[in-house]
């Protein structure tokens, strides 16, 4: 059979994911990640007494160590895969994405192992995420911003 | 041709493992299961290691075997290796992801056909875990599944072949070709091997001389819910043929409520439904096993290759 023909057979008997379903999901998870971290910056800055730019860095800090404690607790996984966009976007799910990397290749060796695949899901957001700040900051250089 | 015909081979012996979440579903009569993903070892790799070990123990306790098969989804196919090295027997790996286990059988049908070795030992396993971290992701990443992924069963299973007559005889095999429809998502392995087991199957029936009503049951690798329906309809395309008669490993090894999407997989799937359920039902007395496999690699994906896929067939008589 042509595989043109293959794929549309494949596609009438193949059921299709529930796409709206799956993005209110991730919104509303997104969202309540979104207010919890505001809690955490209003908890910081008015009983800590720490200063709103502080906070940033002490809420980033406080999610990447939940993502993590998370994920090694065993249940992480679980919470993503339903959250999908929702929970893997935010720093959670970088922290996630390290966390799991590190819990597989413990066994490979410090060196060979957990120290080459550290960062083997978040490699490609690292790069990219800092090649992209580097020539945006171009762009502003040359608008003269 | 590719068929091969079998007077005087048979198996004497069979044990299977089954893993924690397995030993929970349809199948409740696995000689062994276990309940922690580790089997007492210190990683995964041990554990199927050790899996295999033991059913390795097991028919070779009062039996003697000449060769051993071993294949499993490992890279290197190390999970076999390791395990069959310290039984001081003559050993042929195998490779053909999920097929494997079909092609041990038609391999070992073969040696023993001509009557040049006396016994030989076919086992195959597979671990959820490992088949995760080696083909897929870190096992505690949370990963999105589709509806159409299929769940990597944790088991093994081994059998020992001879000459010497049983009530399972191996009748015939057909060695399958690899095809390739240029389907590339690797979470829908159904849509990957339908081609491959639709080609397999019509060869072997016209090799033999037989149509698919012939077989009281065509028992396919791991098609899963939506693989089935995928084979059946293309069947009926393209070569005006329909299984009446049709059943999937796949589908018989999770119940509904275990989350599995589409079905088990792995090469341990048909093995251990054609020894615990398959050979159980005293209406299936002529068998066709169909193992289907996905002939990809990750990095050949990441490349923008497609999946080939590959089936073996091999037929079986139950006399009771």
């Amino acid at each position: 059979m042509q595989k043109d023909k293959y794929k549309c057979l494949v596609d009438k008997l193949t059921p299709k994911e529930s796409k709206y379903k799956n993005a209110i999901v991730a919104f509303l998870i997104g969202g309540i990640v979104g207010i919890v971290g505001e809690l955490i910056m209003h908890l910081l800055t008015h009983c800590f007494g720490i200063s709103r730019a502080e906070s940033y860095a002490y809420l980033a800090m406080i999610m990447i160590f939940l993502g993590s404690l998370f994920t090694a607790l065993g249940f992480f996984d679980d919470w993503v895969s339903f959250a999908k966009a929702g929970l893997f976007l935010p720093t959670t799910g970088f922290a996630h994405s390290i966390a799991s990397c590190a819990l597989d290749y413990k066994n490979d060796g410090l060196i060979t192992g957990l120290g080459a695949s550290f960062f083997k899901l978040a490699g490609s957001v690292i790069l990219y995420g800092i090649l992209s700040a580097f020539f945006l900051l171009i762009v502003r250089m040359i608008i003269g911003v | 041709m590719s068929s091969l015909k079998f007077n005087n081979v048979y198996i004497n012996n069979y044990y299977s493992i089954a893993g924690p979440k397995e030993r929970l579903g349809k199948i409740k009569n696995y000689d062994l299961t276990f309940k922690d993903y580790y089997f007492g070892e210190k990683t995964f790799e041990k554990a199927e290691i050790k899996m295999q070990s033991v059913v390795l123990d097991y028919l070779l306790k009062n039996n003697s075997a000449d060769i051993i098969l071993g294949g499993d989804l490992s890279n290197q196919i190390t999970n076999s290796t390791y395990a069959a090295r310290n039984y001081n027997t003559s050993f042929l790996g195998l490779y053909s992801a999920c097929a494997t286990f079909a092609e041990e059988l038609l391999v070992a049908s073969n040696l023993l056909e001509t009557n040049q070795v006396n016994s030989v030992i076919c086992l195959t396993s597979s671990h959820n875990l490992t088949a995760e971290k080696e083909f897929r992701f870190p096992i505690e990443y949370g990963s999105p599944k589709k509806v159409t992924s299929t769940f990597t069963a944790t088991g093994c299973v081994g059998c020992l072949l001879t000459n010497n007559q049983s009530n399972i005889k191996v009748e015939s095999a057909t060695i399958g070709k690899i095809i390739d429809l240029d389907w590339k998502d690797p979470n829908h392995f159904g849509a990957a091997m339908a081609p491959a087991a639709a080609d397999t199957i019509f060869n072997h029936l016209k090799d033999l001389g037989r149509n698919a009503d012939y077989y009281d049951v065509i028992l396919t690798g791991d098609l899963g819910k939506i693989g089935s329906k995928i084979l059946i309809e293309y069947m009926r395309e393209e070569y005006n043929i329909i299984l009446k008669n049709h059943l999937d490993a796949g589908t018989e090894i999770f119940c509904n409520s275990q989350d599995v999407n589409s079905g088990s997989s792995g090469p341990v799937t048909i093995p251990l439904v054609f020894f615990n359920r398959v050979i159980k039902n005293t209406q299936y007395k002529k068998i066709l096993l169909v193992a289907t496999g996905a002939l990809h690699s990750p990095l050949m994906l990441n490349q923008k290759e497609s999946i080939p896929a590959i089936a073996h067939a091999v037929s079986f008589e139950v006399i009771k």
